[in-house]
């Protein structure tokens, strides 16, 4: 491992870039204009991948203090720079080149665009007089990109590219976050200028309000006020808005019981009372007879995804709805909001509070939200003569890290269980790929999240065994870069979830949901120079995470978990959430 | 592994108590006794745009990926510098009509948008080319629809019809029956009626002030 690190080291790198006292890269050229803004911005870490057309891109990296981590596909770049924005807050920062690094990127700008979270592109581009001619690696990019950004932006002159990197920074985080990107061809680039951008600004024609009207927070209040069964519904808004404090203090105030989001989760914590943790799909029994019974939902930072609301005919149908968002597009958008609350999370509850003459008197429907959570219990079967359960592995690896870890996982049966059996009581410590569901996730997004997090935080990556495999070649950058990572593969040997809705949906036929094919992940760990090991029973759990969350660096478990299991309860698509089925012949 | 675990638990599905209320498909309690579901009305929207490339493209991607039924789309320049004018006609149920006009709204280079009342001043264009076999006929036709004519020859005559849609609709129907071979429509253009405000944006400096309806949602 060392040597490859030795060998792989450029020997002509500038010792001062390790104990640099942050100087301003000098603006002499597009690309240090580029550069100098991100500085401005105070951005301190970027992933990418090298090519040609973003070459005087990195050329002003070479010499700034700005981190970079190269990743072995742009995807993998997209999803890194996302959960480093999920878990610092600011906008992640990833590079490309153009055409094929452009597209690259896509996925994982979808996938930030459907979460909503803050991520700036930085592509190259063929120079300005190619475009348009069909040149080497030249992809529209800013069409490609256009349905899946908040705005994106085609540099025309080295003299403006600066503050528009400024600008495309800022709109990521401004209101509700979201992805931006700047198309660089190479000319704007390498062409002079001595032009020192300015201060990173939101578009004048795209300032979020954040202090609600006056007339929205008192209507929102009088409905509060009057509810029988009011019920809180935390999304990711909450987070991202950093309200947590507030919605929290809200809820335990008032005694008004809290569902979340997935994305919402850690919103409030799940070992509360008062908590009962995430509604929808694969949300929990009590959560969903709650926003089917609930009077007053008081939704805050949600979109009200087909997935949380089930058929809409049946979500929380005999709820006046409360609805705060700072995104005016997403009142009304899927449910009615009966009092849409225009405004920034933290300020818009504070400002609810304050205007609530007394609390809602919810005492009743508190004990029926509690009674629901003893009449539906989150529990699995675990019989001794079955494999090893996905979910003791899950509630394991939460036993054995500490209460702040950082969670990421993939897309599928590995990542429903993590979500309900991993206990989360803090914000930004779930990152996973939400509204797009996009497999592959979990390994960069551990990347992004281990540069992200503190030293002293653990990051693990629950993973799929078909997740994993999508975006396996991360492996070789957490070993370059010695990021100190667990990855639990809950390897079922299936794409799970589709083995799961072909049994119930297809009359059991399995097409194309066999993986036993996959390569065995502890050797290929090894491999990679990581460390690897395989577990197969429940003997094995403890000692095997033990030793693979000590190793300092990045290591793969490969729990190989009960290929019959499935995820419950559920409701089925389009159904009414307080139908969920316990089990498959309940569907 | 041995436990005391159960597996989920709980009443079947049938078992549980359920409300009685639902919703419609845009998501609005129904009311059981006087149920209502939105019916499409038609919406014209005027909108000030930064005049920068691709911004047309923007709005009609815009309106093809939300599946907003778009029946014309007009653009133009305005008085002020780098500020242009859209004009756009949908035909959507409710909700969908409020939903148009704040996507539109989050647009970067949309500076204002709004819906124009039903009064506002509305026309279009059409270039209109016919046989010419009985050019007095034709000729009576256009003046009777104050139409002018640009092109007259022995095979066809064109003729330029302007007015609101239902006069433009009338006129091709009355020119039919000398056989249409041709017809280019512009889609409507509008301005609000009287003193009212289009949507602002469009005096000299008012670029820097943002009007949209960000800060009033409904």
């Amino acid at each position: 491992m060392s040597e490859r690190t030795a060998a792989t080291t450029d020997p002509d790198e500038p010792e001062a870039a390790d104990d640099s006292t942050e100087t301003p890269t000098e603006v002499t050229t597009g690309s240090t204009s580029v550069v100098r803004a991100l500085e401005n911005a105070g951005v301190e870490t970027a992933f990418g991948v090298q090519g040609g057309a973003i070459m005087p891109i990195y050329d002003a990296l070479y010499h700034s203090d700005i981190r970079h981590v190269t990743m072995a596909h742009e995807q993998g770049a997209a999803h890194a720079a996302d959960a480093y924005g999920v878990v610092r807050g600011d906008p992640g920062v990833c590079l490309a080149t153009s055409g094929p690094g452009a597209t690259n990127l896509v996925t994982g700008i979808a996938d930030a665009n459907m979460d909503s979270d803050a991520v700036l592109a930085l592509t190259g581009q063929v120079p300005s007089d190619m475009v348009g001619s069909d040149a080497f690696q030249e992809t529209d990019t800013t069409g490609v990109t256009a349905p899946i950004t908040k705005h994106n932006y085609f540099a025309s002159s080295p003299d403006t590219v600066g503050d528009t990197v400024g600008e495309a920074f800022a709109l990521a985080a401004e209101g509700r976050p979201g992805p931006t990107l700047v198309d660089l061809p190479k000319d704007v680039s390498l062409n002079e200028t001595d032009r020192e951008p300015g201060p990173a600004q939101p578009p004048e024609t795209c300032r979020a309000r954040t202090d609600p009207a006056d007339s929205q927070v008192e209507a929102a209040a009088r409905a509060i006020e009057r509810a029988e069964k009011p019920l809180l519904l935390f999304g990711g808004g909450v987070v991202k808005a950093d309200a947590t404090e507030v919605a929290r203090q809200f809820a335990t105030e008032h005694r008004i019981p809290v569902v979340t989001t997935m994305p919402g989760i850690g919103a409030m914590p799940e070992d509360d009372e008062l908590c009962l943790s995430w509604a929808g799909m694969h949300g929990t029994g009590y959560a969903n007879m709650a926003i089917t019974h609930t009077d007053c939902l008081i939704a805050v930072g949600t979109r009200f995804d087909d997935r949380l609301t089930g058929g809409i005919d049946t979500f929380a149908p005999e709820a006046e709805v409360v609805h705060i968002d700072i995104d005016p597009a997403e009142i009304s958008k899927n449910v009615h909001a009966d009092y849409p609350v225009v405004g920034d999370a933290g300020r818009a509850i504070e400002r609810v509070d304050a205007e609530l003459d007394e609390g809602p008197d919810a005492r009743e429907w508190v004990e029926q939200c509690l009674t629901w959570k003893d009449e539906y219990p989150m529990d699995y079967a675990a019989p001794d003569n079955e494999p090893l359960k996905p979910q003791f592995v899950v509630e394991a690896l939460d036993e054995a890290t500490p209460d702040e870890t950082i969670v990421t996982s993939g897309v599928g049966q590995h990542q429903m269980w993590a979500a309900q059996y991993w206990t989360f009581t803090e914000p930004r410590r779930w990152v996973s790929s939400h509204g797009l569901g996009t497999m592959g996730y979990g390994l960069p997004a551990a990347i992004g999240a281990r540069v992200a997090a503190d030293d002293d935080e653990t990051v693990v990556c629950v993973d799929g065994d078909a997740s994993f495999l999508m975006t396996i070649q991360e492996l070789s950058v957490a070993v370059r870069e010695n990021l100190d990572i667990t990855v639990a593969i809950l390897n079922n040997e299936y794409i799970g979830m589709v083995r799961q809705w072909q049994d119930a949906f297809f009359e059991g036929r399995r097409m194309a949901a066999g993986y036993e094919w996959c390569p065995q992940f502890d050797k290929l760990a090894e491999a990679f120079g990581a460390r690897g090991w395989t577990v197969d029973s429940y003997e094995e759990v403890p000692d095997a995470i033990e030793e693979a969350l000590a190793y300092d660096g990045p290591s793969v478990i490969d729990f190989h978990v009960d290929p019959a299991e499935n995820v419950y309860p559920m409701v089925s698509s389009g159904g009414a959430n307080g139908k969920f089925a316990l089990s498959e012949d309940q569907l | 592994m041995s436990d005391n675990r159960t597996g989920l638990q709980g009443p079947a599905p049938d078992e549980r108590p359920h409300p009685d209320g639902r919703r419609n498909a845009q998501g609005i309690r129904i009311d059981p006794e006087a149920e209502s579901e939105h019916e499409p009305r038609r919406a014209v929207f005027s909108a000030i745009v930064e005049d920068e490339p691709g911004v047309l493209s923007r709005v009609a991607g815009l309106a093809a990926r939300r599946q907003f039924n778009i029946e014309s789309l007009t653009v133009g320049p305005t008085t002020v510098e780098d500020h242009s004018r859209i004009t756009m006609v949908v035909e959507e149920p409710e909700p969908g009509i409020d939903q148009i006009e704040k996507q539109l709204a989050k647009l970067k280079p949309v500076i204002s948008v709004g819906e124009l009342d039903d009064d506002a001043v509305r026309a279009e264009l059409v270039l209109l080319k016919v046989r010419g076999e009985d050019p007095d006929k034709v000729h009576a036709i256009t003046e009777m629809y104050d139409g002018r004519t640009l092109d007259a020859g022995p095979e066809t005559i064109t003729v330029q019809l302007s007015g609101d849609e239902r006069k433009i609709d009338d006129a091709v129907d009355a020119f039919r029956r000398f056989g249409i071979i041709e017809i280019a429509r512009t889609g409507q253009t509008a301005l609000a009626h009287g003193s009212k405000k289009t949507v602002p944006g469009e005096e000299p400096g008012t670029s820097g002030e943002p009007t949209k309806p960000n800060t009033n949602t409904q």
